[in-house]
């Protein structure tokens, strides 16, 4: 907290607060629980549309996806307590936005983790890879939540440090929406679910600062993690919302009791009356303050009726789990903690959930400047991004989540996109993209190459998109630069999405990723949703006999490519998204799809071009000789035509007879080979550039084991 | 209609598909609380998941409660019992099923789609297989590693194969004896897999084998 918040608290009260009361306002005025700094700008996001039932503002969206069935959709982010404590930060992230989802009132049905890392080479770096994968694995895991994709990166800029992001679907019929906030005093406030200990105390807190030397010290600010109670607490709540009698529900996440009862009693003016002793605790000699601060995962809050009190108290003990009526929503909008009989805190309640935002001084960067491709072969370029740990296949990261529990699993990781069967005709589509590199040039374009991006996944299996949501990972807003490239994001962000008609209904803001004094790169993450029929999903692999055609226009864009990467090239310029290309090719793809005029589908993205044919042979059973000097580009250095990240780009594989069909959907589009042989084979004008052995490439792809000292 | 049981111990999270599957197989099924009676079913199946999270052993806490006295039961009268993994795990902790299913070879959760070699056609759960065919199904464990003192003592259902039914090293994703992914006992009425028939169940999913697992199994109850 800052001073000059301090003061403005004294000024509002009229008096000093106590200790429990400055606790509880430390919490709901930080950076994480308040969004004071994003808040400004994250009001440009477009946010309702035909799709919307619910936008942001409650612990999820919402998003029709017919009649009867609704999706509930949310990301978070678990940076900070990660970076400390990778397995027990990723897992308790997983916990938290799974319940976010269920206090909508739905089961949740998926998971994506978009997680970045530093260099694989470096031990540290390694331990908080494999952690944060095992947190994820056995929470995930456990509580019977598919994860079915995300992405995984790794980057110079995070040594030491981690971003963990993780999304959530859930399937929901609209009678069961039960909302965040109550709309009438004289409710049961039940606490049900873990007990209350020490863990997480100021979690939020800890989470608006920069982490220093010495993380060690911070572990107490992570909490624990049990997924056994969550799967509990997924069951028994489902089943107290589907008695109609539940009136407002929240979970206990960042901030504790204090954030989850006073946003609930406060969003509709209302006040709550807190019993802290009443709260069952892990440990003896837990103070008011650590009970109301405490961020002990696994606890939920529900405001019933008095007389409806048994009923769902019968349900949480059928699942073995212990509730406790913990105090009660009142007409008065204030907010008061009792302590064995004694009034411990009384506060106007909207001291705690009104926090004024700041806005912070912009201060604009270019890291942009021209560059010269640099001279390199053909094949050493490919061989270097090919080889990336950017690129190379995460088989090792998703065999380890069960990415295939409830049975809904139709397109599982490793694809552009997952889709989840929601009933016998059609399929929720689900990805997560975001590309810091081209962020880091320009956060304008980078943000929405980022909702391109996940507009291309979605279309690429046959999804016409539905919804988004974003997950904002930044350093201190507090430095100029960082909080202008925030608010370059959050337009780039709304400009892309408004172009295809979209809006997001969900969202995080993580700010202050930075360990000692090393700011991130600007970080949006951006997660789709489409709809897809499950008949006309498209495969993702070349098989023998096919025409192979290139969708969109190639431009010398090797600005925060994988390869500029991989060569240590810094500037450069970087893509740029030409929205109504954009919007013209998704829909041509979906129209070649719906049409059955196309075997296999893939978008470009990292890597470009080269990387994207040879994913494509190596995840099937051909291989393809591709004359890159066909490709429509502005460009004629097949280094560039390869390698160049430009937007708007999709390959499709198709028998020869839909050629004349296909053709006349787009602008940009050429025949650049076929599929067939064993190798993968690149050309200029007829002249080999590289053939290699589809097997070999694919050993090579499958090389992140051995990268963590592991034979497999 | 024959009916069968879904048994849902705390942590149980493969109930809902497994229900899903029997249904889908032609029989009646229902989602069964650990702590309610067995009395009006024809048969048992204990579904994947992480019972009691998996704590001291994979499936040991399940296998000591109340209600696997009455699935014991079932076993000795002859009605089909079958455990998907975790179920497994269960029934051999139960001792209902001999051996046990030990921490995987490289000892972490692996979630892989596996070619499956059909050993042995003659329980009630395969009698819609053809003996040496070859089928999929995921696997999705991290303690599925068989062991037996004596293999040639098991009924070996399934084993771990290539796509051309060669029961290879390169082919065991777990360590497991023999590659043994499914065994049955010797009256063939229980019967304990790794893999998991349920999630392959739905052509969109993948594949249909292992609903003929579940089709052979209503077939036998029905008689």
């Amino acid at each position: 907290m800052f001073p000059h918040e301090r003061k403005l608290i004294r000024e509002r009260l009229k008096r000093e607060p106590n200790e429990l009361e400055w606790a509880m306002l430390e919490v709901m005025w930080s950076e994480h629980a308040s969004y004071k700094s994003s808040r400004p700008w994250l009001k440009l996001l477009p946010t309702e549309n035909e799709h919307v039932i619910l936008g942001p503002g409650e612990d999820a969206g919402i998003v029709r996806f017919d009649d009867e069935t609704w999706i509930a959709v949310g990301i978070e982010s678990h940076n900070h307590p990660s970076a400390v404590e990778p397995y027990g930060g990723a897992a308790t992230g997983v916990g938290g936005i799974v319940r976010d989802i269920l206090c909508m009132g739905a089961r949740p049905i998926a998971l994506l983790d978009p997680i970045r890392f530093g260099p694989l080479e470096k031990e540290r770096n390694r331990y908080l890879f494999e952690g944060v994968v095992k947190g994820i694995a056995d929470y995930g895991n456990r509580i019977g939540v598919p994860t079915v994709g995300g992405e995984t990166e790794f980057d110079e800029s995070l040594d030491n440090y981690t971003l963990v992001n993780v999304a959530c679907v859930g399937i929901m019929r609209p009678e069961h929406l039960v909302h965040s906030h109550v709309t009438e005093p004289g409710l049961k406030l039940i606490l049900v679910g873990n007990r209350t200990g020490r863990d997480g105390i100021h979690g939020v807190t800890f989470a608006s600062e920069e982490l220093g030397e010495n993380t060690e010290e911070d572990r107490s600010a992570v909490q624990i993690p049990d997924p056994f109670t969550e799967k509990l607490l997924i069951e028994a709540t489902l089943e107290a919302v589907y008695t109609g009698k539940v009136k407002a529900l929240k979970d206990l996440g960042g901030g504790g009791l204090t954030c989850a009862s006073s946003e609930m009693a406060g969003k509709k003016g209302f006040g709550a009356v807190i019993y802290a002793d009443r709260v069952p605790l892990r440990e003896p000699g837990m103070t008011p303050t650590e009970v109301m601060i405490s961020e002990s995962q696994e606890r939920m809050l529900f405001a019933v009726k008095p007389e409806d009190v048994e009923e769902i108290g019968r349900i949480f003990e059928e699942y073995e789990l212990e509730w406790t009526v913990v105090g009660e929503t009142i007409d008065e909008p204030r907010f008061v903690v009792y302590w064995r009989g004694e009034k411990v805190a009384d506060l106007p309640i909207e001291l705690l959930t009104d926090v004024p935002t700041i806005e912070w001084e912009l201060k604009p960067y270019s890291a942009e400047r021209p560059v010269e491709t640099p001279d390199v072969s053909f094949g050493e370029a490919f061989d270097l991004v090919w080889g990336s740990p950017n690129i190379l296949s995460k088989r090792w990261v998703w065999e380890q989540y069960d990415h295939e529990v409830q049975g809904r699993t139709v397109l599982k990781p490793g694809r552009d996109a997952a889709v989840l069967k929601i009933n016998d005709e059609y399929g929720l589509a689900f990805v997560a993209d975001g590309n810091p590199n081209h962020s880091y040039l320009n956060p304008y374009h980078g943000a929405m190459g980022a909702v391109a991006e996940v507009v291309r996944n979605l279309v690429s299996v046959g999804a016409e998109p539905l919804a988004l949501v974003d997950n904002l990972n930044f350093a201190s807003p507090e430095r100029p630069e960082v909080y202008w490239s925030f608010a370059e994001t959050v337009r780039g962000l709304a400009d892309a999405a408004r172009a295809f008609g979209l809006a997001y209904v969900s969202g995080n803001v993580s700010f202050y990723n930075e360990v000692v004094d090393r700011p991130i790169k600007p970080t949006p993450v951006v997660a789709g949703l489409g709809k897809v029929k499950l008949e006309d999903i498209p495969q993702g692999a070349f098989e023998g006999g096919l025409l192979i055609g290139v969708v969109g226009l190639t431009k010398p864009e090797l600005g925060g490519s994988e390869l500029f990467a991989r060569l240590g090239v810094e500037g450069g310029l970087a893509p740029r998204v030409d929205l109504e290309e954009e919007k013209a090719n998704a829909s041509g793809v979906l129209e070649a799809i719906r049409r059955g005029l196309v075997k296999a589908v893939h978008d470009v993205s990292r890597g470009g071009l080269a990387v994207a044919l040879t994913e494509m042979a190596v995840a099937g059973k051909a291989g393809f000789t591709a004359d890159l000097s066909k490709v429509p580009s502005e460009t004629s250095s097949p280094i560039e035509v390869a390698f160049s990240e430009s937007h708007s780009r999709y390959i499709v594989a198709f028998p020869e007879e839909n050629l004349e069909e296909l053709k006349g959907l787009f602008k940009h589009f050429a025949i650049i080979g076929r599929t067939g042989g064993g190798d993968a084979v690149f050309l200029w004008n007829g002249r080999e550039l590289l053939r290699k052995p589809v097997s070999e490439l694919r050993a090579v792809h499958e090389s992140l084991p051995r990268l963590l000292g592991e034979e497999e | 209609m024959v009916k069968f049981a879904v048994i849902v111990f705390p942590g149980t999270n493969c109930d809902f598909e497994t229900e899903r599957a029997i249904k889908k197989a032609g029989a009646e099924a229902e989602r069964v609380w650990y702590k309610t009676s067995l009395k009006d079913f024809d048969g048992v199946v204990l579904p994947g998941g992480f019972s009691y999270a998996d704590y001291l052993r994979a499936g040991a806490i399940a296998a000591r409660q109340e209600i696997m006295e009455e699935v014991k039961e079932f076993a000795e009268e002859g009605r089909p019992v079958l455990g998907i993994c975790n179920g497994f795990q269960i029934l051999t902790e139960a001792g209902l099923l001999p051996g046990a299913l030990r921490p995987n070879r490289v000892p972490r959760f692996l979630c892989r789609w596996v070619h499956l070699r059909v050993n042995d056609t003659e329980t009630p759960f395969t009698s819609l297989y053809e003996p040496g065919e070859v089928i999929r199904m995921p696997i999705a464990h991290a303690e599925g590693n068989y062991y037996i003192d004596d293999p040639s003592k098991v009924r070996i259902v399934f084993q771990y194969s290539d796509e051309n039914g060669d029961v290879s090293e390169e082919a065991n994703p777990n360590g497991s004896v023999l590659n043994i992914a499914a065994i049955a006992n010797e009256r063939g009425n229980v019967l304990g897999t790794m893999p998991h028939p349920e999630r392959a169940s739905d052509r969109f999913l993948g594949s249909e084998d292992g609903l003929r697992l579940f089709r052979s199994m209503v077939e036998l109850a029905r008689r």
